[in-house]
């Protein structure tokens, strides 16, 4: 991003300061600020304000009910968040969510990185077609997909019916503690693995033929190759894949919301269910904090991951 | 790659095709089901006999074409408004010299990380402040101008030579001129990729129009089928929530294969969704 700002931002200045002088630069301004505005109105009215007010009121006492007469809330420090962490409930959905993160990442880049690599391997037939299926998930609404899944999923539904049909008896899935974490994290890798898969197929364009022929002729296997060629040359893809699947289910709420409402026994409550529960019963100071230890949890893993790229590379 | 490898992997490869496609084939199975078929013979694969009615019920009776119509004036909105907003801004930070331009820039970019969850609450108080809770106004209006498509129409404007704009000035065009007559027609890839991109987002948005729809007048088809999923007297009538899902689903669908290339490039451009 920042290599592609630099040399714009010469070529765009210095075209106008040749042509006007400095009473034009304070219209142009003017234009430019005119141009910013509905984006800029959108930006304040619901990011910017919406931001820093998350923050204040998740140092108050704020409930529902106070909505009409926000002054008289009082100021309570890290009260939220002492509470929060006291709460057990709120430490299962974190280990919950970090479950969601540690299987779920690796499992979704896994899928999508042997599927870029078969796409990539110099097969021509079907590669279109291939490739279009294993997006589509990716396009999919959320609250159509999980009905599909309950249906399939349930008790007497399709996948114990294919089961029964190899000879095992199937659980029923959602409703065991055990068995609905890995039924809703297989919905994120089903709707994910495509974003993978694309991201890997661009990384893997991008590595030179000719690096793998010269590999050849000195008689690398192709399993060597894949080591010490292609997975090197794949770290940078690899490490955004890992920082946008990771932001991306650290704030896991549509699958688990949608298939168990984070149960049975909240064994599939993630943080930002949580965050929702508490807005829902009214709790909107505790909700706000909540939702900022997602916010930090979410920087500090792109800060530690982009940390990690560059002192590899 | 040896002769004998590549059948092998052909077979793979169609194998996870087919297991990608599974629940897609399970979702129209469904729905072409009757309710007392799925009842008594919930796992089957393929329906025995085809029907309909699960489609017909859901606009005659679960209000779906409210539901399918709300969808669309929300979508409508917020297409209109990444197309004019969102360039407009792009336009600007790649191609005007205006004081507080990097200060825009991260601005732009600070939005595209904050998450979601962080912010529904105080959006929703501020919705609320608006006077455009339950309304679909107040559904459409944050998606209306995305961080995500004022980013890509910058990029993309970078890549169109400043000569063109900068005769048109010489010819003593206006400013607002240059972008509606002169800059988007040519940045015509850019406008479709966030066009896409803005109505994928909005018609499967999920937990915003849940917070902000409070009556079934408002609700989008996401919100109207997850609240049809959730009473009580459909909890086994999967034929009829199917057939909302394939509804929900089509129109994606069909403009991803016929789009393929743009959401392919906006999603993997931007890893986001």
């Amino acid at each position: 991003m920042t290599t592609t700002l630099a040399p714009a931002t010469k070529r765009a200045t210095a075209v106008p300061r040749t042509a006007a002088p400095k009473a034009s630069r304070a219209r142009r301004t003017a234009v430019a600020w005119l141009f910013l505005a509905p984006f800029g109105l959108v930006f304040l009215v619901y990011t910017a304000i919406p931001t820093v007010a998350a923050l204040a009121l998740s140092l108050t006492d704020i409930r529902g009910a106070d909505l009409r007469t926000p002054f008289a809330v009082d100021f309570t420090g890290a009260d939220n968040y002492l509470r929060l962490f006291q709460d057990d409930t709120f430490v299962r959905d974190i280990l919950n969510t970090a479950l969601f993160v540690a299987v779920g990442v690796p499992l979704t880049m896994g899928v999508g990185f042997v599927l870029a690599l078969a796409l990539n391997s110099g097969i021509s037939r079907l590669r279109g077609v291939l490739r279009t299926v294993f997006f589509a998930p990716v396009v999919t609404n959320v609250v159509a997909v999980a009905l599909i899944w309950q249906y399939a999923f349930h008790a007497d539904g399709t996948v114990n019916k294919l089961l029964g049909a190899v000879g095992f008896a199937g659980p029923n899935w959602l409703d065991d503690p055990h068995l609905a974490m890995p039924v809703v994290i297989l919905l994120g890798v089903w709707r994910n693995f495509g974003i993978a898969m694309v991201l890997f197929l661009a990384g893997l364009q991008a590595v030179p033929r000719d690096v793998y022929e010269a590999a050849a002729l000195d008689g690398a296997s192709r399993w060597r190759q894949l080591r010490h060629i292609t997975l090197p040359l794949l770290l940078p893809t690899t490490l955004m894949v890992s920082v946008l699947l990771t932001v991306f289910y650290l704030q896991v709420f549509d699958e688990p919301y949608l298939l168990t409402g984070g149960g049975p026994l909240g064994s599939t409550e993630s943080v930002a269910l949580y965050t929702y529960r508490q807005f829902g019963a009214g709790e909107f100071g505790m909700s706000s904090a909540a939702s900022f230890v997602t916010l930090a949890l979410v920087t500090v893993v792109s800060v530690v991951q982009f940390r990690l790229l560059r002192s590899r590379t | 790659m040896n002769r004998a490898a590549r059948p092998a992997l052909y077979a793979a490869l169609v194998l996870c095709a087919l297991l990608t496609t599974l629940p897609f084939a399970w979702g129209v199975s469904g729905s072409l089901r009757s309710l007392d078929e799925i009842r008594s013979d919930p796992g089957a694969l393929l329906p025995h006999h085809l029907t309909f009615g699960n489609f017909t019920r859901l606009f005659e009776t679960q209000g779906f074409g409210r539901f399918l119509v709300n969808s669309v004036v929300v979508a409508m909105i917020v297409v209109a408004g990444n197309i004019l907003a969102a360039s407009a801004a792009g336009y600007a930070l790649a191609k005007l010299d205006f004081a507080g331009r990097r200060l825009a820039f991260g601005a732009v970019m600070a939005a595209m990380m904050v998450p979601f969850t962080a912010v529904f609450v105080t959006q929703f108080v501020i919705t609320v402040d608006l006077g455009l809770a339950d309304t679909l106004a107040g559904i459409a209006l944050p998606g209306a101008a995305l961080p995500l498509s004022v980013f890509i129409v910058r990029q993309y404007a970078l890549s169109i030579p400043d000569e063109l704009l900068e005769a048109a000035r010489i010819d003593g065009a206006g400013e607002f001129r240059i972008f509606f007559r002169i800059f988007l027609p040519l940045a015509g890839p850019a406008v479709a990729t966030i066009t896409i991109m803005s109505f994928l987002n909005s018609w499967n948005n999920f937990i915003w129009p849940l917070v902000v729809a409070q009556s079934m007048s408002t609700y989008t088809l996401p919100v109207g089928l997850a609240a049809t999923s959730q009473a009580a007297a459909h909890v086994t009538d999967y034929g009829l929530l199917l057939a909302g899902a394939i509804v929900v689903m089509l129109p994606v669908l069909v403009l991803f294969l016929l789009l393929q290339r743009y959401f392919v490039q906006g999603i993997a451009g931007t890893g986001l969704r």
